[in-house]
């Protein structure tokens, strides 16, 4: 009787946790769809928008890293790397450049081939910096694919010839559809349908693009964490060497993981490419990809809803928050009464001044905080969640096991 | 495989199998033959080079010399995928389930070898990649039913009682459709009852066509259902045969039984 009583309560948290990844699927989902028209409706301008697109492109990114890091428990340094050669694969074939290249001839392909074609190539590269280097395990693959992410920004920088190096690529092409629907919800008096539609530098545009581009791969991402593959990535991440002898050919599955993640954020790197008009190589330093890691692992390593809230948080935080708060403090404190606090006098440098120069410690001070209290992120995957009830759990099945042995 | 008479046919055949670690010599030239269908068990002091043994059979080592034979094909320094894929499973000594999948989950693991998906039937759930889905998830549960553990099926392999999760291991070994079985120490830490009932499991398993060789510890156990039996000592053969005999061998008796036996 406990043993079935037990097995009841079981089934019952698996429904409910399962439950609440629709929940905050569901609730994303909404809020994604009500964004532009409350923002425009609230403000009565695109800003809000146009930040929600750009926070889109982390979200993939924290998405695609998620396969490598959370899902096949490879730790990826380098993912701006790949983030960079999708930005740049667009901005080549998209604008004027290679006209002032050795080519001498300026490429005007699609977006919607580039995208797809940057995502092929950020895969190939994905392959490419895998194959020799996956037979390395823990801290030598995050070595190696630190030095991958330091080396391709490095080469964009230098094949001044191609890229324009530190001049960066500008004027990158912008998006276009044969037809387009606008309406109230992007700040349009009425419904209409506009024909030759460009995207030009239309926020909401850009953010119905990204959010439709991010439900296509949490779909894609779910498909493939309850499949063959899925499960053969993290057998791999739970245990390489079983993994092998239950037949994984562990060197192409690892390969597999790091190329599909690679193509996520080249996929994310097209759409930077055309949304920001301008490309260049200190857009996918070090801290890109720590960034996204951050994301990742803040969010809840290995499960994907949890991950796209880290990345959103990560991103207000780090755009919004903490980019506001000088100014935010300033004001707080003259609406008090306490504006002498903003007077620089002697070794005080002024309120709003030392928030500008404490914003990454404070960052770094909330990063510590969440991580101490809450270690397995935001919205864990149900593993991590295991992980703390592990010892509550042990002793019932003890208990359980007892019960069929008796 | 069953219509194969014992006794005829070799499954796996080891010639002068050696494996050196620098200076320390783990396997020393061991040759021995392992016939479709038997109970084959290997034995020997802590330190003898039987997991070693196994390694060098499952490809996690490549021997330093010699030659391993398995169903008639040479494979002598293949991966362990390869090995896996061609029906050698194993189990191990230190328990090495993954810990964080269901225990459902570590059994499809083990089909894993068995199926057809490619990358785009996942990426798209084509129908083709669901039916599989569903006729492994089946398969897997007739697996855990077979060990007796389907009751976990939902549970994380590491909140499994120790007894189910070597059973599990068991499971998830059967799942790649092995024609040898490698069990290393299975009734490690087991209670008597529990051995007696691995030994109905290991019964169970050969009358699926299944050829066991097991490392073993326990001599009541080992000479309760193997067949034939060899003795490592110090990476060297010391002696093979039948239970009744290796147990009255002397040299078996000094090395591994102790004077007291």
């Amino acid at each position: 009787m406990p043993a079935a009583r037990s097995l009841w309560s079981r089934l019952h948290l698996r429904e409910r946790i399962r439950d609440r990844d629709t929940a905050v699927y569901g609730v994303l989902l909404i809020v994604a769809l009500l964004w532009p028209m409350a923002t425009i409706f609230a403000t009565g301008d695109t800003f809000l928008t146009s930040q929600a697109a750009h926070a889109g492109t982390w979200v993939l990114l924290a998405v695609g890293l998620n396969v490598v890091v959370g899902f096949a428990g490879l730790l990826d340094l380098g993912y701006a790397a790949f983030f960079a050669i999708g930005a740049y694969s667009y901005a080549l074939f998209a604008s004027f450049q290679l006209a002032s290249s050795p080519l001498h001839h300026a490429y005007h392909l699609p977006f919607w081939l580039m995208l797809f074609v940057g995502m092929f190539v950020a895969a190939a590269f994905g392959a490419i910096l895998g194959f020799p280097t996956l037979r390395l395990r823990g801290d030598y693959l995050a070595i190696v694919t630190l030095g991958f992410g330091e080396i391709v920004p490095q080469l964009f920088l230098n094949l001044d010839q191609w890229t324009g190096g530190i001049n960066a690529i500008g004027s990158i092409d912008q998006p276009s559809l044969p037809a387009w629907i606008t309406g109230p919800w992007a700040g349009a008096n009425d419904i209409a349908i506009v024909r030759d539609f460009n995207f030009s530098f239309d926020p909401v545009a850009y953010y119905v693009l990204i959010v439709i581009l991010i439900i296509g791969a949490v779909i894609l991402v779910n498909n493939l964490h309850r499949s063959r593959l899925g499960r053969a990535w993290m057998a791999i991440r739970e245990d390489e060497v079983a993994a092998a002898a239950m037949g994984i050919n562990t060197v192409t599955t690892k390969l597999l993981a790091f190329a599909i993640g690679a193509s996520f954020s080249g996929f994310a790197g097209a759409y930077y490419g055309a949304s920001f008009g301008l490309v260049s190589p200190d857009s996918f330093l070090f801290v890109v990809s720590v960034t996204v890691l951050v994301m990742v692992v803040l969010g809840g390593m290995g499960n994907i809803a949890g991950v796209i809230i880290g990345a959103i948080a990560i991103y207000f935080l780090l755009n919004s928050v903490l980019s506001s708060l000088p100014a935010n403090l300033q004001s707080l404190s003259n609406a008090i009464g306490l504006g002498w606090l903003n007077n620089s006098n002697g070794a005080w440098p002024g309120l709003s001044e030392l928030a500008q120069r404490l914003q990454f410690l404070l960052y770094g001070l909330i990063l510590v905080l969440m991580m101490l209290l809450r270690p397995q992120g935001i919205f864990p995957s149900r593993i991590r969640e295991q992980e703390l009830k592990h010892a509550v759990v042990t002793e019932e099945e003890t208990v359980v096991e007892q019960a069929h042995a008796s | 495989m069953s219509e194969a008479p014992a006794g005829r046919d070799s499954i796996l055949e080891l010639t002068e199998l050696t494996k050196r670690f620098g200076g320390l010599l783990a396997v020393d030239s061991v040759s021995l033959q392992i016939k479709r269908g038997e109970v084959f068990a290997l034995i020997g002091p802590n330190g003898a080079g039987k997991t070693t043994l196994f390694n060098s059979v499952t490809g996690m080592f490549r021997p330093t010399s010699g030659r391993v034979v398995f169903d008639g094909r040479v494979i002598t320094g293949s991966k362990p995928h390869e090995v896996a894929r061609l029906g050698i499973a194993r189990t191990f000594q230190n328990i090495r389930l993954f810990d964080f999948m269901t225990a459902v989950d570590n059994v499809k693991v083990g089909r894993h070898v068995r199926m057809k998906a490619k990358v785009w039937d996942s990426l798209f759930k084509l129908p083709r990649e669901r039916h599989e889905e569903e006729r492994v998830t089946e398969e897997a549960m007739e697996l855990l039913r077979f060990v007796g553990i389907a009751r976990f099926a939902n549970h994380y392999a590491r909140n499994l009682p120790y007894g189910q999760q070597r059973r599990l291991e068991i499971a998830r070994a059967l799942a790649t459709e092995p024609k040898l079985l490698l069990l290393d120490e299975p009734a490690a830490g087991f209670t008597p009852q529990e051995k007696v009932e691995l030994m109905e499991l290991v019964r169970k398993i050969l009358t699926r066509g299944i050829t066991v060789f097991l490392i073993e510890h326990d001599m009541k156990l080992v000479m309760g259902i193997s067949e034939r039996i060899v003795v490592l000592d110090h990476g060297e053969k010391i002696a093979e045969g039948p239970p009744e005999e290796v147990r009255k061998d002397r040299r078996v008796i000094e090395a591994y039984l102790g004077k007291s036996a």
